[in-house]
């Protein structure tokens, strides 16, 4: 029973995405039932592996799909890890959705795909071998594509073309990786650092160009320069995707296959020692300065937002990068507040969007006395990515720069203050114009009059993301926190 | 291998080479079809051919050439009813321009 | 009981059902032919126990011995393609007699659907070249009958055309026979295998032989015949002849080059063919990104396709035994996946012509939206298509990836990946139509339900190929079975020994209790 808990979790949002598919358009009520209600066993069944995970077993399931070759279900720390955050901002973002498509059309096939978008996220945290990993990997790319283009508009069709030929040439060069890493090794199952450590020596420099081609491969989702091009333009699918993809699912999908590929299959000790974490720094680093310097020129909110996507994923990459605990800690930690902040930022973005139809940044003025609840929850998100206490992304900002001390890589703590300023020069002039410039005559386009900030399942789900991130930052001594997770992870499994 | 051996082999590959180049160089239907049989004589003829060598008949090949004849006469049925068939619809005898579509 | 005896029962069912449906009244042909699709089925299923439980079995038909009584042998490989034809034709008539609209056409389909079955179980079953000669034959003219029978003047030039390359094709193969037979005096593929040897005789024979069945499989360039034919035939028959009749002639080549060890002989050819099949992926690629039919885009991805397939040729090495039989079971997964794939993909496209009751790509706007079954069906058949995992498609690209990395012919990986994303683009590019905002509200027709879950099915059956294939690719691994004969001598052990797993050793337990 237990090993089956792996599979039972990645079923409920599939078999959530199957029912959906088969009800009528017209069944909405029925609709979100289904919805939340997967949503919601989903989370109890995570906190139940999540007991198992902490009394030290390690459920598992695997079945042979290919001589030699298996597909492997395992819930260890780290996969607990995204698991936990993507089942949680699920149900947060699925309430957003359903406040924000009402009485929009297609809305069985969106949340259809919505719900498979998760179920690949589950696989991809739940994945115990790169092959697996794969699988998910590019099920999500096939699930996210229909989230994109879901207006039908030319605009979300070029998007959605745009993105599929970045994600998919991007799996074809993960897939030649994986390829060659199983000719070289066999079937390495993550965690099994034997076979790549114990590898012959002449064939390191085969490792080394394998190792190069994984992170390429990974890198496209994970949006590293200049592989990143897919991101801004993928900004014109509906706000609750555009979270999905930010926060949780397409973007981390990469950053947690490097998280993989670095300590579960090559291994932090060997990544170290062949000198493969410098270069993978180097480039992380200059997507963190990249990222920010192109979110100060945009006009538009949500292509701000994207770009500062860019650049906060790549935390969680150079954190990987850091050789010791607290860098590793300060990377998968990241992992989970930068979900929690972004995931808040956009809702906001959606609200200002379809409460007073405001899309660019001069308009935002006066906007926090028509919307203060709204503008509360954006200003905790926007604290949070400039690393101001006591909102998440401090604690993360912290680890990083004190990891990168102890991994004697002094020059990232450079990059960490260049950032947080450039941080706080995107997003400072925003919160000024929320605040403190005179409320305008009229608004862009108001749609939502009945309330005096917005609807209810728009702005809940909201200030619920944007208290965690604060929660995040305040309890982050206590075990259950995501800074204990990562504390547990990084003792159990990388520094034994 | 016997003398009259060769003369079948030789004149069985040179009706395969009239034929073939018939098949190619006509449109008309027809006489494509009929360049199509006189490559598969040639090809019965060389089986039939080959089989004399080792002096006595041998009889595999006659049952092989009986049932391609067989095989034959019926494709070449079929090509006739769907040629007159085209030439009912279109009133030609050639296939129009290639379409690639 | 007569399913103790499969394979006299796999030739005579569909050759007694073509008969009997000529003889019938138009009602009567429908039961006929569903109470034979059901004894093809079990015959299937009871020649799979069969040779679990015995090994390869060779059969003379009537107790005429070889060489002029006709042999019948069901090996792994034979008996493989006997399920995917039981499976895909079965699923076919089903959608052929939810499809044809009662009258003389649906009477005509039957004798010609079931006379192509017989020639498919036959050349599945043939022990010598000369059998498949005949039925590349019979499988040719029922084919060619079935393009021709909507009566269209389009169909009519497209079963012309297809019917001239057809005679040339099978032509040049039976002047290959007369050689082989000249040079060697036998005509069985076992004793040829044993007597081959290289030589201007040989070689001249089995090159007409493989321009020939190249010609019927439609390799690049000698494809012209296939995008009309396929394209222009009524829905259920695309999807026979794209998934199965091809088939056919790329088993039949498939057979004469490992048997007559060719792999070994004139690895030069293989090159060649690989060759030959990277170009057949681009351009049948490209051409489809540029059609406007919908069914001409599915045509020319069989002609991508093929070229995917063909790319096993040049991996089939006779210096090594894991290269080698990873690029069969690659191979042949492929084979098999794209059966179930391209059916499910062509009776997709033949419901959604229905729900917009036009040929054209840009008249799917808006079916996303009003017709998500049929979409779906599609875009599922397109997962494997496009190898992606997780799919039939996907695990044969692995192994295909995995025998090129283990051949030391990497040449073979980029040329695999980019015409994955070849096929991508042209697969998206119609979801891109069907995803196009519609103008007005719904106005499609309906397809039936049980045409749905046809396409469905056979979609689904794809993807469901990549989470079981272990157990096809066993078949190919029973012992004294055609794979091995391509391995060097003392390495069968030690690709058994890397191919096992329980489900093996299980199997491989009971035939030694039932000797």
């Amino acid at each position: 029973m237990m090993n089956l808990l792996p599979l039972i979790v990645l079923m409920t949002s599939f078999l959530a995405a199957m029912v959906i598919f088969m009800l009528p358009e017209q069944e909405h009520r029925l609709r979100s039932l289904v919805n939340l209600g997967a949503a919601v066993l989903k989370i109890a069944l995570i906190l139940l592996l999540i007991q198992y995970v902490v009394a030290g077993f390690r459920p598992e399931l695997r079945l042979e799909v290919l001589p030699g070759l298996s597909m492997i279900l395992r819930a260890d720390a780290l996969a607990m890890l995204f698991a936990g955050l993507s089942s949680m901002l699920w149900l947060f973002t699925t309430l957003y959705a359903i406040g924000y498509l009402e009485g929009s059309p297609n809305r069985s096939r969106f949340f259809g795909f919505f719900s498979l978008c998760v179920a690949s996220t589950m696989g991809i945290s739940l994945a115990g071998n790169l092959f697996t990993f794969f699988i998910f990997y590019e099920l999500l790319t096939l699930s996210t594509y229909p989230l994109i283009v879901h207006r039908g508009t030319p605009e979300s069709l070029r998007a959605g073309r745009i993105y599929l030929a970045y994600t998919l040439s991007g799996g074809a060069v993960l897939l030649i990786g994986i390829v060659a890493i199983y000719a070289l090794a066999g079937d390495i199952e993550f965690g099994d650092l034997q076979r790549v450590a114990e590898m012959a020596p002449d064939l390191h420099p085969l490792l080394h160009l394998v190792f190069a081609l994984l992170i390429l491969g990974l890198g496209v989702k994970a949006a590293l320069v200049p592989l990143h091009g897919w991101l801004p333009i993928a900004m014109v699918a509906p706000a609750p995707v555009s979270a999905l993809l930010h926060a949780v699912a397409v973007v981390k999908a990469g950053a947690f296959g490097i998280v993989r590929v670095v300590y579960d299959v090559y291994g932090i000790d060997y990544s170290w020692q062949q000198g493969l974490l410098t270069p993978l720094a180097i480039v992380a680093s200059i997507t963190i300065l990249y990222g920010s310097l192109r979110a100060l020129q945009q006009t538009d909110i949500k292509r701000r937002l994207a770009y500062s996507t860019v650049s906060q994923v790549s935390y969680i990459i150079l954190g990987i990068t850091l050789f010791g605990p607290l860098g590793t800690i300060g990377g998968l930690v990241h992992l989970l507040h930068q979900g929690l902040m972004k995931v808040t930022l956009f809702f906001c973005a959606g609200n200002y969007a379809e409460t007073l139809g405001i899309h660019k940044i001069n308009e935002l003025d006066g906007v926090g006395t028509r919307m203060p609840l709204t503008s509360a929850a954006f200003t905790v998100g926007a604290f949070g990515m400039i690393g101001l206490p006591p909102v998440a992304g401090f604690i993360s900002k912290w680890y990083l720069g004190t990891g990168a001390l102890l991994a004697g890589m002094d020059w990232v703590v450079a990059v960490l203050v260049a950032s947080s300023l450039l941080n706080a020069a995107y997003f400072l002039p925003l919160l000024y114009r929320i605040w403190f410039k005179p409320v305008p005559d009229s608004w862009p386009h108001e749609m939502i009059t009945r309330y005096r900030d917005t609807a209810p399942l728009l702005l809940f789900p909201a200030l619920a993301t944007a208290l965690l991130s604060i929660a995040a930052g305040l309890f982050a001594g206590l075990q259950i926190s995501p800074v204990g997770w990562a504390e547990l992870i990084t003792l159990r499994e990388y520094l034994p | 291998m016997s003398s009259s051996a060769v003369i079948f082999s030789l004149a069985g590959i040179g009706l395969c080479a009239i034929g073939l180049f018939g098949f190619m160089l006509h449109t008309h239907l027809i006489r494509k079809l009929l360049a199509f049989n006189i490559m598969g004589s040639g090809v019965f003829l060389l089986l039939v051919g080959m089989a004399q060598r080792s002096g006595h008949t041998d009889p595999v090949p006659q049952a092989l050439v009986l049932t391609g004849i067989v095989v034959a006469v019926s494709a070449t049925a079929l090509a006739l009813y769907l040629i007159r068939r085209w030439l009912q619809l279109s009133g030609s005898t050639e296939l129009p321009e290639d379409d690639r579509r | 009981m007569m399913l103790n005896a499969p394979i006299p029962l796999l030739m005579i069912t569909p050759l007694a059902a073509a008969v009997i449906c000529m003889l019938l009244s138009e009602r009567s042909r429908l039961l006929v032919s569903f109470a034979a699709v059901l004894i093809q089925l079990l015959a299937s299923l009871s020649l799979l126990l069969l040779l679990l439980q015995q090994g390869p079995i060779t059969h003379p038909l009537g107790s005429w011995e070889a060489p002029l009584g006709i042999a019948l042998r069901a090996d792994g490989l034979a008996v493989l393609f006997v399920l995917m034809t039981s499976v895909v034709a079965g699923i076919a008539a089903l959608y052929a007699a939810l499809y044809l609209t009662p009258g003389p056409l649906r009477a005509h389909f039957w004798p010609l659907f079931w006379f192509m079955w017989a020639a498919l179980n036959g050349i599945w079953l043939a022990a010598d070249i000369f059998n498949l000669y005949v039925g590349l034959e019979l499988l040719s003219l029922a084919a060619v009958g079935l393009v021709a029978f909507s009566g269209s003047k389009e169909a009519l030039v497209a079963a012309i055309r297809y019917l001239l390359a057809a005679l040339l094709g099978s032509l040049a193969y039976l002047l290959g026979v007369a050689l082989l037979y000249g040079a060697h005096g036998t005509l069985s593929l076992s004793d040829l295998s044993q007597q081959m040897q290289p030589g201007v005789a040989s070689s001249i024979a089995l090159a007409a032989m493989a321009m020939g069945l190249l010609l019927k499989s439609a390799l690049f360039p000698l494809h012209t015949w296939l995008p009309p034919a396929h394209g222009g035939a009524m829905t259920p028959v695309s999807a026979l002849l794209s998934a199965l009749v091809i088939k056919a002639s790329l088993y039949i080549l498939l057979r004469l080059w490992i048997e007559l060890r060719i792999h070994e002989l004139a690895p030069d050819a293989s090159q060649l063919l690989g060759w030959m099949g990277a170009l057949a992926i681009a351009w049948g690629g490209w051409m489809a990104l540029r059609q406007t039919l919908l069914k001409r885009v599915v045509a020319y991805s069989t002609v991508a396709q093929i070229g995917y397939i063909m790319l096993m040729f040049p991996l089939l090495r006779a210096d090594n035994a894991e290269a080698s039989t990873l690029a069969l079971q690659g191979g042949v997964l492929m084979v098999l996946s794209h059966a179930l794939a391209k059916a499910g993909m062509f009776l997709a496209a033949g419901n959604l012509i229905l729900c917009t009751g036009r040929p054209e790509l840009s008249a799917l706007a808006g079916t996303s939206q009003y017709r998500p079954l049929s979409i779906f069906g599609f875009g599922l058949a397109g997962v494997s298509l496009m190898g992606l995992p997780p799919s039939g498609g996907f695990s044969a690209k692995w192994l295909l990836l995995q025998s090129a990395l283990a051949s030391a012919q990497w040449w073979w990986i980029p040329v695999m990946l980019l015409g994955g994303l070849l096929s991508a683009a042209y697969v998206f590019r119609v979801f891109h139509y069907s995803f196009k905002e519609a103008e007005n509200s719904d106005t499609f027709h309906r397809p039936g339900v049980g045409l749905e879950i046809c396409a469905l099915a056979l979609s689904a059956a794809s993807i469901l190929l990549g989470f079981i294939a272990t157990w096809p690719l066993h078949l190919l691994t029973l012992p004294d079975i055609l794979p091995l004969a391509v391995l060097p001598e003392g390495s069968l052990e030690q690709s058994l020994e890397l191919l096992q797993t329980p489900t093996y050793e299980t199997l491989h337990g009971t035939s030694e209790q039932q000797p």
